[in-house]
């Protein structure tokens, strides 16, 4: 059996008392891809910011390949290797499309790089790729700000993709966007796992099924279950922890 | 030990009076997220109350006027309140959410404030009065004439400005009339007389007097900051004022009035305000520029205690109060006089008020390297979205 | 069209080295020079605030430094500024008879040269990499470098025996190469220098907010978390802009000060620094061209209103500020460049002229679209 890419181990974090996460433990294996679900304060985004560096556990170890990631700044974590996509589609709004996309694949990620360093070919390319990929050539040179709300998610996931991390972190990546750009989404991010380490929190369950990968179940900061999707959804545990017990 | 006990008397004075003036501006802050620099000005038109009351009750004499001062207290409150709720009504409203442009915009205010103190006579204000019904009136009339065209805006804009010339052409007008030429106050101090009954010593504790000025604050700031938390935690309008505060969409639906909520909050900051002024003319002469010596130093203390958290506010400004009179007044060298040549002289450099204010941001700034937000800062997911 | 804009930056500068000092009297270009080296400090605040967000309200210290600089090189190589010791003569008034040490590098022209924008880039790096690092930001930011402020003003106004405290060091008496500094021939040189100096600033400043480097700042002002998550440091960057912007300040200081003909604590009061963020506000941030507009109109106003009705500027001066933040956000030059200028001719019936299809866009349904979906969204 290969080494777990990222391993979360008995994590927990609480906010004055209040517990977030209690006693997790996640581990990813290289390559694959995972959905998250859980009803709303099951943890899911906290579960994230404790990976990416944003909030530190109270117990527990956050491990990718090997090394630990904790006390360790965002920045840090994020040229290690694993990037985000926030809930809400979070872009630079002053800035064109085209250099949204360039600073995230930009190799220099140093101010004198910025100054000095022209950006490399292979990364202009990248850009250039992705830009035709999500349809926004034509708005190669609009601000970012201008964009719809659904233009505006798939940038965030092309810069996520720009990043070239080895685990892609997607919060919510199909939220507001039509069928027709959901499809296209779990196209992508098929096509991205295998090479890539790919987790998904999403509530739209069609997409969930679409990207016909093992899902875990978060409720109230641990894991609730694990599976397949056709599993979970006739897990009576789950059931109850959505609808709510029901009544004899 | 005397001295010392003295020097701490005097420390808790200080501090009374930041808490006082912090206090009003940690509920605009940490409740509204408004900064507002025009706080210091409020504190000086609560002095100017004052004054205005104190000679109003001097005619009277006797014992009448030894009780003006619990009037000139009350009415400090209400008029800067009053104020503080046309300032929020008609300006602060519209830059919610924009911390940097309330900063900027209250200090245009502050200097409009300053200024009109410094020269307002009754021939300026019929100016300022005219300028305002003409403009009022007009606008109407514009707004019912033009009604949706496209450049109404800059029609009424146009026409204030010219209201505005029309205001200071009739005040220069009337300035030749001598008894409206005169200046209220004038640019310079003014002096308050403190109420017998607060002056002398209240008292003696061992051999150390109590002066009764400084008792008098230090009870009155405490009576304010529990009426205050009081307020914040008992009563309706306190829990809707929270409300608002961590949710306002949400306060909205449940059927809070979340505009008057709003004017509310600024409101009482102000008037706390105020009520820092009207406490301030007791200690010495106030003038128009009295809101710059302390907007600095309240803010500290609110930065170091932690915004948003009162209890903060009050440990912060007793320990700049405390530190700043300790070091300040160089008493430090009396009651250790043993203390080697080195020590002393750096002691004896920043033992003047304003390098002791000094010493006091030097020492905030470096904490602040160690616990960013403060002694008690705010948890949990709210705080960095 | 194209060929003007690209002579117009040379026309500007060709016009206020040759045709300004032709037309204005001494003490009208002697402000000119003034409101020229106050727009250096304007393009230095619109690079920390107008592009990286951070809105400074303690650059008055780097201003002051950078004056304080010029003034000590002056007065200690003025022989009529001497005193009995040797030294300036107010050390006397205060019993000092060593020269303190921090004055001693400014006896030499090369190192006041390089200290008056050094200084001020040296404690500007100090104090931004310790604010930076700690993630102290937006109000917290502008209230740290207030309180910086005080410290320094404090400081020097306090200090009689160090620096000659609220008095300050005057410079118009002292000399230079022979020549009193505050007479007109030296003055047009100290305007020319300035003139000079203005396009070069502009020019440092185009080279961080252009390109990469650039993109990161606004990245840093519109979402420094995101740009975080994508691997970027934001300390580095900020630091790096607020020792460039407070080197900016320190020259912009001493060209000011050897024109106003003194330097003192004032320099580093509250309001003169939020002050300075007016003039970028007006002029419109974010813009290199808004800056000095706005540096310049106000300055130009305030001598106007100053004149006329002293007492009547701290309100037009307030008013402004209420004003550019409610309603001009863009500021002058954003106005215009947003098309402001063209909204008030349409709102007034002079046809805008589009490139698009005219019919369309004066066709009174098409343009009440617009409106009424507005209005269903409520």
């Amino acid at each position: 059996m290969t080494e777990p890419l990222l391993e979360l181990d008995d994590v927990s974090v609480s906010f004055d008392g209040f517990y977030a996460l209690t006693d997790l433990s996640i581990r990813l294996m290289p390559g694959e891809l995972r959905s998250i679900i859980g009803p709303n304060g099951a943890g899911k985004t906290t579960f994230l910011d404790v990976i990416t560096g944003k909030v530190r556990p109270s117990k527990g170890s956050v491990n990718f390949r090997g090394q630990s990631l904790l006390g360790l700044s965002e920045q840090k974590i994020s040229r290690k290797g694993i990037g985000r996509k926030f809930q809400t589609p979070r872009v630079f709004e002053n800035l064109d499309v085209i250099r949204n996309l360039e600073l995230a694949a930009s190799p220099h990620k140093n101010p004198f790089g910025l100054l000095y360093d022209k950006i490399p070919v292979a990364a202009k390319d990248d850009v250039q790729r992705l830009l035709n990929y999500i349809g926004l050539e034509p708005f190669a040179r609009t601000k970012a700000g201008k964009l719809s709300h659904g233009q505006k998610q798939w940038l965030a996931i092309a810069m996520l993709v720009a990043q070239s991390p080895q685990v892609l972190l997607l919060d919510e990546p199909v939220a507001g966007l039509t069928d027709e750009e959901t499809s296209r989404t779990a196209d992508l991010i098929k096509s991205l796992a295998g090479q890539h380490t790919v987790v998904v929190i999403e509530h739209d369950m069609e997409f969930i099924r679409d990207l016909n990968a093992p899902v875990t179940v978060l409720h109230q900061g641990s894991v609730l279950t694990e599976g397949r999707i056709e599993d979970v959804k006739n897990d009576p545990k789950v059931i109850e922890v959505y609808l709510g017990q029901a009544k004899d | 030990m005397e001295l010392f006990f003295s020097q701490i008397l005097d420390g808790l004075s200080i501090a009374s009076v930041l808490l006082l003036a912090a206090t009003g501006l940690a509920i605009v802050f940490g409740l509204m997220g408004v900064i507002n620099l025009a706080h210091g000005e409020f504190m000086m038109l609560g002095a100017y109350v004052t004054f205005v009351v104190q000679n109003l009750f001097k005619p009277m004499g006797g014992i009448l006027f030894e009780l003006y001062f619990p009037v000139a207290l009350v009415l400090s409150f209400i008029v800067t309140a009053l104020v503080g709720v046309l300032l929020e009504r008609t300006l602060i409203r519209r830059l919610y959410g924009r911390p940097l442009e309330t900063l900027l915009a209250t200090w245009g205010v502050s200097l409009i404030l300053i200024q009109l103190v410094r020269s307002v006579s009754t021939a300026m204000l019929l100016g300022i009065l005219l300028a305002i019904a003409l403009g009022w009136i007009g606008s109407r009339f514009l707004k019912l004439k033009f009604t949706d065209k496209p450049f109404l805006p800059y029609i009424s804009g146009l026409y204030w400005l010219l209201t505005s010339l029309i205001g200071i052409a009739a005040a220069n007008f009337l300035s030749s009339i001598r008894p409206l030429a005169s200046t209220w106050f004038g640019p310079r101090n003014i002096d308050v007389t403190a109420p017998k009954w607060l002056q002398g010593s209240w008292g003696k504790i061992g051999d150390i007097g109590l002066p009764g000025i400084r008792i008098f604050i230090i009870l009155l700031s405490a009576v304010l900051l529990l009426a205050t938390l009081w307020f914040l935690s008992k009563s309706v309008w306190g829990l809707r004022m929270r409300a608002v505060t961590q949710n306002r969409q949400m306060s909205n639906c449940l059927g809070i009035p979340t505009d008057r909520v709003d004017s509310f909050t600024f409101g009482l900051g102000s008037g706390l305000a105020g009520v820092a002024g009207c406490a301030i003319t007791l200690l010495g002469s106030v003038g128009p520029n009295l809101g710059a010596a302390y907007i600095v130093s309240c803010f500290m203390v609110i930065v170091l205690g932690g915004v948003g958290n009162l209890t903060g506010t009050v440990l912060a400004s007793l320990l700049l109060g405390i530190i700043q009179s300790v070091i300040g007044s160089g008493s430090l060298l009396t009651v250790f006089p043993n203390l080697p040549p080195a020590v002393s002289g750096v002691v004896e450099f920043f033992a003047t008020t304003s390098m002791s204010l000094v010493l006091v941001f030097i020492f905030i700034i470096a904490f602040l390297q160690f616990r960013p937000n403060g002694m008690f800062p705010q948890k949990g997911r709210s705080v960095d979205a | 069209m194209k060929l003007f804009r690209r002579l117009l930056p040379w026309i500007l500068l060709a016009t206020a080295l040759f045709i300004l000092p032709a037309f204005l009297d001494d003490f009208r270009l002697n402000l000119f020079g003034r409101y020229f080296a106050l727009a250096i400090t304007a393009l230095a605040i619109d690079l920390i605030w107008g592009y990286t967000g951070l809105l400074s309200l303690g650059q008055g210290i780097f201003f002051a430094l950078g004056g304080y600089g010029v003034a000590m090189n002056l007065m200690l190589n003025t022989k009529s500024e001497a005193g009995a010791k040797g030294i300036p003569k107010f050390f006397e008034n205060y019993g000092v008879e060593q020269l303190p040490f921090f004055w001693q590098p400014f006896w030499s022209a090369p190192l006041t040269l390089v200290a008056i924008w050094l200084v001020p880039a040296i404690i500007a790096g100090v104090v931004g990499y310790l604010i930076f690092r700690n993630r102290i930001k937006g109000v917290y930011f502008s209230i740290i470098t207030q309180a910086a402020l005080m410290v320094f003003y404090h400081f020097f106004n306090g200090q009689q025996k160090l620096i000659n405290g609220t008095n300050g060091l005057k410079t118009s008496t002292t000399e230079l190469f022979g020549m009193l500094v505050g007479s007109p021939d030296m003055q047009l040189w100290f305007y020319r220098i300035t003139v000079l100096l203005l396009p070069i600033a502009f020019l440092i400043c185009r080279y961080f907010t252009s390109g990469r480097f650039g993109d990161a700042l606004i990245a840093i002002r519109d979402d420094e978390q995101r740009l975080r998550f994508t691997g970027y440091n934001p300390v580095p960057f900020k630091t790096i802009v607020f020792i460039v912007a407070g080197a900016l300040c320190g020259l912009s200081g001493a060209l000011y000060t050897i024109q106003s003909g003194i330097v003192s604590p004032q320099y580093m009061t509250i309001a003169m620094s939020i002050e300075m963020v007016i003039w970028v506000a007006v002029g419109g941030r974010g813009t290199l061209v808004g800056p000095i507009i706005g540096a310049v109109v106000v300055n130009y106003l305030r001598s106007l209103v100053s004149e006329a009705l002293p007492e009547m500027w701290l309100f037009v001066q307030g008013a402004l500020f209420i004003f550019v933040v409610v309603l001009m956000p863009d500021g002058i030059y954003g106005w215009f460049s947003k098309g402001g200028f063209a909204k008030l001719l349409a709102a007034f019936g002079v046809a805008p002229r589009t490139a698009t299809y005219p019919q369309l866009d004066l066709d009174e349904n098409v343009r009440a679209e617009p409106k009424s979906i507005a209005h269903g969204r409520d």
